[in-house]
């Protein structure tokens, strides 16, 4: 991990008309750092993960990432050029549903490629090829490079999803749920998969979700969301084994008893 | 002709006219940027070129030699009912010569004779926007353009080269207007592609269903999008024209019985009248010059 923050987080507020989605956040996520956004449905951490990767402005506070080329910018004072050139490059959105992140009706070779494209890879070869050790790193048989997403099961389409982020090698992650709507024995694999990538391509990643075996499988450190507010946050290890908050205490142990 | 005669000089009122004009010069100051206007109904259905057709009663005047071309032939339904229409409400004068005409309407084809300086092209467009085929929200393709995001292009033509081997796409094959915006060239075969590039003539094109003009300025650059390792070509046929026996033109399939035989002509019928009028043949009009020698 690099001495500087990648993101820096300022009083992040989002009001729906009167009614809070998420208030006053604040926090620092470091190069290389799993981050992840717990709490029950309603908490507002899908508010908040879109509010931090542009894709839901907030009605107050600032995000200001470090850039590439060592610059912090305010994301919400870039332009709309920069800031989807940011997206699509140094960022990835890893969406719960693999539909809303994939082009259905292209091949899992374009789907991985379009990214490259976008920037200004004119090489079909080059492109099929790097496509084709992508679907391979998440255990895509590669003789399904042509093949629709269509024809896809579950598991593979979101494994493809995170090919298609991951192809351009960013830096931070924003996962909402990625586990979401797979099976028991697919989320395990995926996980297992996810946590590999995560490690050794040293991504930052910031991951929204409900099950806290996932935070303890992927996450450094967490969040804890309620009504909006962060109530605790801290070490994962630390949260999951010695919660402060009651509340915190109560989702851990409700857990557990499952 | 009398049902017409009570509507002013190319059918359409002036002020329609002049706000077509608008438009159209804006067009040519972006050249391949789509500029929405306000299509109104004309005497004839969609699909039927509405959208050319009203950029040409705009630009019309009653000095202008008017030629209308389908599919490369002045004598379609569609060709010949257009230039009609314009005889019955602008009484100017038509032809079929590609080198006389000041306007040349087309639904498929650039004619073969090279454009020159003073000519205009108006092609009628079904649909304008290249992008529609993997994005369907217009609100994402206007930002697309906007934000000059055409990785999206490049996309459908990773999936024709994935699934024939080479770029399949032969019509609607889309280029680049002056290193700027993406553009649909409309239903003209990719043959014709290089033509448009840096031509001499005003190139305008009109989609009345969907509301769009576009344009490419004279001497303006045209590039066909490509892959570096698959690089943008043009059909090419092995045999010249069967009539005129031309060389590195587009020609069309002709069955001549039902027995399967058939040959292969210029669709350019222009260009195949007059170069047989020079006196060039093709094997069909000398069967029997080898046999003679
Ligand atoms: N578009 C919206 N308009 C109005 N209120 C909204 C909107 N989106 C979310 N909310 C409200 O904001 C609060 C936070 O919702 P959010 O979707 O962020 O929660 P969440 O923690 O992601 O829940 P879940 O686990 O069910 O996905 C909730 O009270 C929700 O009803
Ligand atoms: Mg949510
Ligand atoms: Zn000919």
């Amino acid at each position: 991990m690099s001495d500087l923050p990648l993101l820096k987080v300022n009083n992040l507020s989002k009001f729906y008309g009167s009614r809070i989605g998420c208030k006053d956040v604040s926090f620092e996520l470091w190069p290389g750092e799993v981050l992840a956004i717990v709490g029950e449905s309603g908490s507002g951490k899908t508010t908040l993960l879109n509010c931090l990767s542009t894709r839901l402005l907030p009605s107050t506070g600032s995000v200001t990432y470090r850039m590439r080329d060592e610059t912090y910018r305010d994301l919400y004072h870039m332009n709309e050029a920069e800031r989807r050139f940011l997206m699509r490059t140094d960022w990835g959105f890893v969406h719960q549903n693999p539909a809303d992140g994939l082009r259905m009706s292209v091949s899992a070779g374009a789907n991985v490629g379009e990214r490259l494209m976008a920037v200004g890879d004119r090489n079909y070869g080059r492109i099929r090829q790097t496509a084709a050790d992508w679907l391979s790193r998440v255990e895509i048989a590669e003789d399904r490079i042509d093949d629709q997403p269509r024809s896809f099961s579950g598991g593979m389409r979101q494994r493809l999803q995170i090919a298609r982020n991951l192809v351009t090698s960013p830096r931070l992650v924003f996962m909402d749920e990625p586990t979401g709507g797979l099976d028991v024995s697919v989320q395990a694999r995926l996980l297992d998969l996810l946590r590999g990538l995560v490690n050794d391509l040293g991504l930052a990643a910031i991951v929204v979700t409900h099950d806290l075996a996932v935070a303890r499988l992927l996450s450094h450190r967490m969040m804890v969301m309620k009504d909006g507010h962060v109530i605790e946050q801290g070490l994962t290890d630390r949260v999951l084994d010695d919660p402060r908050e009651r509340y915190t205490q109560l989702l851990v142990s409700s857990i557990l008893q499952v | 002709m009398s049902e017409l005669a009570a509507y002013n000089f190319a059918y359409l009122d002036e002020q329609t006219k002049r706000m077509i004009r608008r438009a159209i010069l804006k067009a040519i100051a972006i050249p391949g940027y789509q500029v929405p206007f306000a299509s109104r109904e004309m005497p004839m259905p969609y699909g039927w070129g509405t959208g050319g057709v009203q950029v040409t009663a705009s630009i019309i005047g009653p000095d202008d030699v008017l030629k209308v071309i389908d599919q490369g032939a002045d004598d379609t339904t569609n060709a010949v009912s257009i230039r009609a229409f314009f005889q019955k409400v602008a009484e100017v004068a038509v032809t079929t010569h590609t080198g006389e005409a000041t306007i040349i309407q087309t639904r498929h084809r650039i004619p073969e004779e090279t454009l020159k300086e003073g000519q205009v092209l108006v092609y009628q467009v079904p649909i304008p926007e290249p992008l529609r085929f993997l994005e369907p929200r217009e609100t994402e393709t206007r930002k697309m353009h906007a934000l000059e995001e055409y990785g999206l292009m490049h996309v459908k033509l990773y999936e024709d080269i994935a699934r024939h081997g080479r770029i399949a796409t032969t019509y609607a094959y889309p280029v680049k207007v002056h290193g700027r915006y993406v553009m649909d060239p409309s239903p003209t075969p990719k043959f014709d592609n290089p033509k448009m590039h840096r031509s001499e003539a005003l190139q305008l094109f009109g989609a009345g269903r969907e509301k769009r003009i576009y344009a490419v300025p004279p001497h303006t650059d045209v590039v066909s999008l490509d892959f570096e390792d698959h690089p943008f070509e043009i059909q090419t046929f092995d045999k010249p024209c069967a009539l005129c026996g031309a060389n590195h033109v587009y020609l069309d399939e002709i069955v001549l019985d039902d027995g399967g035989k058939r040959m292969f002509v210029c669709s350019d019928t222009d260009f195949c009248e007059t170069r047989r009028a020079e006196g060039h043949t093709g094997e069909m009009l000398a069967p029997s010059q080898e046999a003679a020698e």
